[in-house]
C-alpha cells in the first residue's frame, strides 16, 4: 500500500466536521496510511457548477494539479468534492483538447495537469484497500450490541461513470459491509438511497428540509442506535439542521448521527475522545456510555 | 403561448453546451421524473416537462423560471435513463445559459463572491486553526488567491 495520500477536505469539513476528519486520519493511521491535507487545496468547484461548468472544472483541475505536483493520490471525505474531482480527472485524462484548454488557463496561476491523480472517497479506499475482512481482523471492541442505519448519499456513488462503476448505485452495500465487520447490525429502511437535499439548502430551505425530513422520518422508524454518514454536507442536513427539520415536520426526531470512521475507530480500539463522539449535535448516547473513559 | 415566443433553436443551444449534447436522444419516457427526489415532494420541478419545454423552444419561460434552480444534483435521473441522457447535466447547461444572461440565482452570486474572497465557501479564521491544533489537526491556509485569479475579478 502506498502510504501517503493527499487528503482533500473541501469547504465544509475544516469548520464543521473536524470530528469526521480526525477520526478518518486516525483510522487510516491504524492501517499504516497517512492522510495529509495539502496547503494549496481550495474549493473543489462543485458549488459553482450551476453558475459555470467551465469555472467549476477549472477549480477542480487546479486541485488535481496540486496533488499531481505532490505526487499523491487524492482521498476525500466530502462525497461532493470527491465526485467533482473524480469527474474532472476522468474528463481531463480522456480529452486532450479539453486538458490543453484548461492548462492554458491554469498557467495563469502556475499550475498544470498532465496525468490527473486517482481520486477516491476515504470510505471507498477503506473498502478496497482494507476491506471488511481487514477491519474484522483488527476489531478489539466488537459492536455486536449496536444497530446502525447507513446513508450512502449521492456523490459517494454517482455519477457512476466517474467512479468506473465501482459499485452499483442501485444496490450499494460497501459501507454496510464495513460496519457489519465490527459485529454491528445494519438495519434496512425505506428509501435508503435517497438524497439529503443539501445542494438545495441555499436555494430553497423549505424544500431541502422537506427532502431531509422524509429520510429522517424513515430512519427514525427503523430505530437504529445511530445514523451513519460519509459526507459532511449530508451531516449539515441530518445533524446540524435536524432541529429545523423536526420543526418543519412538527414532530420529534432525535436521530443520533455519526460518521463512518468514528464508528470503525471505536471498534478498532480508538477512544471516544480520539473520535470526538461528543462533537455531533445529535449525540449517540448509547456509544458514549459504552465507551466512557475509565 | 404564441408562436412568436417560441425559439426553435433553444434545443440546439442547450445541445451545444458541454453535457447538453444528449438532449436529442430523449424519448420522454419520464424515468427521470419518477427517479427524482425533488419531484417526489415539489411539483414545480419536473424533469420530463423541462426537457419537453426545451425541445419545444420555450426559451424565455425556462430561463426565467424558478424551477431550473431546484435540481439537488443526486444524479438519479442520469443513472436510470434508458437512453443515456443526463438530465442533471442538461439542467446544468440550462443554468449556465441563464447565468450568462445575468439570471444567475442570487445564492450562487453570493457563493462566487465567497470563493473569490476565501477560496472556500466559508471563511477559515485563525480561531479555527487554533481549534484544529487542539485536536491535533494540520493548520490550513486561510485564503487562496489562485481561486480569485481563475474566477476573474
Amino acid at each position: 500500500m502506498e502510504n501517503k495520500y493527499a487528503l482533500f477536505l473541501g469547504c465544509t469539513i475544516p469548520l464543521r466536521s473536524r470530528h469526521y476528519e480526525k477520526s478518518a486520519v486516525e483510522v487510516a493511521r491504524l492501517f499504516g496510511a497517512e492522510l495529509e491535507p495539502q496547503q494549496d487545496f481550495a474549493c473543489c468547484g462543485f458549488p459553482i457548477k450551476s453558475a459555470s461548468r467551465e469555472a467549476a472544472l477549472l477549480l477542480a483541475a487546479r486541485n488535481l494539479a496540486v496533488a499531481e505536483e505532490a505526487g499523491l493520490e487524492i482521498l476525500g471525505l466530502c462525497s461532493s468534492c470527491v465526485s467533482t474531482l473524480a469527474e474532472a480527472a476522468e474528463e481531463l485524462a480522456e480529452d486532450d483538447d479539453l486538458r490543453a484548454k484548461v492548462n492554458e488557463k491554469l498557467a495563469k496561476v502556475g499550475r498544470k495537469v498532465e496525468k490527473p491523480p486517482r481520486v477516491r472517497h476515504f470510505a471507498r479506499w477503506l473498502y478496497e484497500e482494507v476491506g471488511p475482512e481487514g477491519i474484522k481482523e483488527k476489531v478489539v471492541a466488537p459492536l455486536g450490541d449496536f444497530r446502525f442505519a447507513v446513508h450512502y448519499g449521492c456523490h459517494y456513488l454517482k455519477p457512476s461513470w466517474a467512479f468506473h462503476d465501482a459499485e452499483d448505485s442501485e444496490a450499494p452495500h460497501s459501507i454496510g459491509d464495513l460496519l457489519r465487520a465490527t459485529g454491528a447490525e445494519v438495519v434496512d429502511y425505506a428509501e435508503y438511497k435517497k438524497c439529503c437535499g443539501g445542494a438545495l439548502l441555499a436555494i430553497d430551505e423549505e424544500l431541502s428540509l422537506a427532502i431531509a425530513g422524509e429520510k429522517l422520518t424513515r430512519v427514525k422508524a427503523a430505530a437504529p442506535d445511530a445514523f451513519v454518514l460519509v459526507c459532511p454536507f449530508c451531516a449539515v442536513m441530518y445533524d446540524d439542521n435536524q432541529g429545523k427539520v423536526a420543526a418543519h415536520l412538527e414532530r420529534e426526531l432525535g436521530v443520533p448521527v455519526l460518521f463512518l470512521p468514528q464508528v470503525l475507530g471505536l471498534a478498532l480500539g480508538l477512544s471516544a475522545k480520539d473520535v470526538h463522539l461528543k462533537l455531533a449535535k445529535n449525540k449517540c448516547e448509547k456509544l458514549i456510555a459504552a465507551f466512557a473513559e475509565g | 403561448m404564441t408562436i412568436s415566443k417560441i425559439d426553435p433553436n433553444f434545443k440546439y443551444e442547450v445541445a451545444a453546451e458541454p453535457g447538453g449534447e444528449e438532449i436529442k436522444y430523449c424519448f420522454a419516457c419520464g424515468t427521470c421524473t419518477a427517479a427524482c427526489p425533488v419531484r417526489a415532494i415539489d411539483e414545480r420541478y419536473n424533469p420530463r416537462k423541462i426537457i419537453r419545454m426545451i425541445l419545444l423552444g420555450l426559451r424565455e419561460r425556462v430561463l426565467n423560471s424558478d424551477f431550473i434552480w431546484l435540481c439537488s444534483t443526486c444524479y438519479s435521473c442520469e443513472e436510470r435513463c434508458p437512453q443515456g441522457v443526463s438530465f442533471a447535466e442538461i439542467i446544468t447547461a440550462v443554468k449556465n445559459i441563464a447565468a450568462r444572461e445575468g439570471k444567475l440565482h442570487p445564492a450562487y452570486v453570493t457563493q462566487l463572491e465567497l470563493l473569490k474572497k476565501f477560496g472556500r465557501l466559508y471563511e477559515l479564521e485563525e480561531f479555527d486553526n487554533k481549534k484544529r491544533a487542539k485536536m491535533g489537526l494540520a493548520e490550513l491556509k486561510t485564503s487562496c488567491d489562485e481561486v480569485a485569479k481563475l474566477l476573474g475579478d
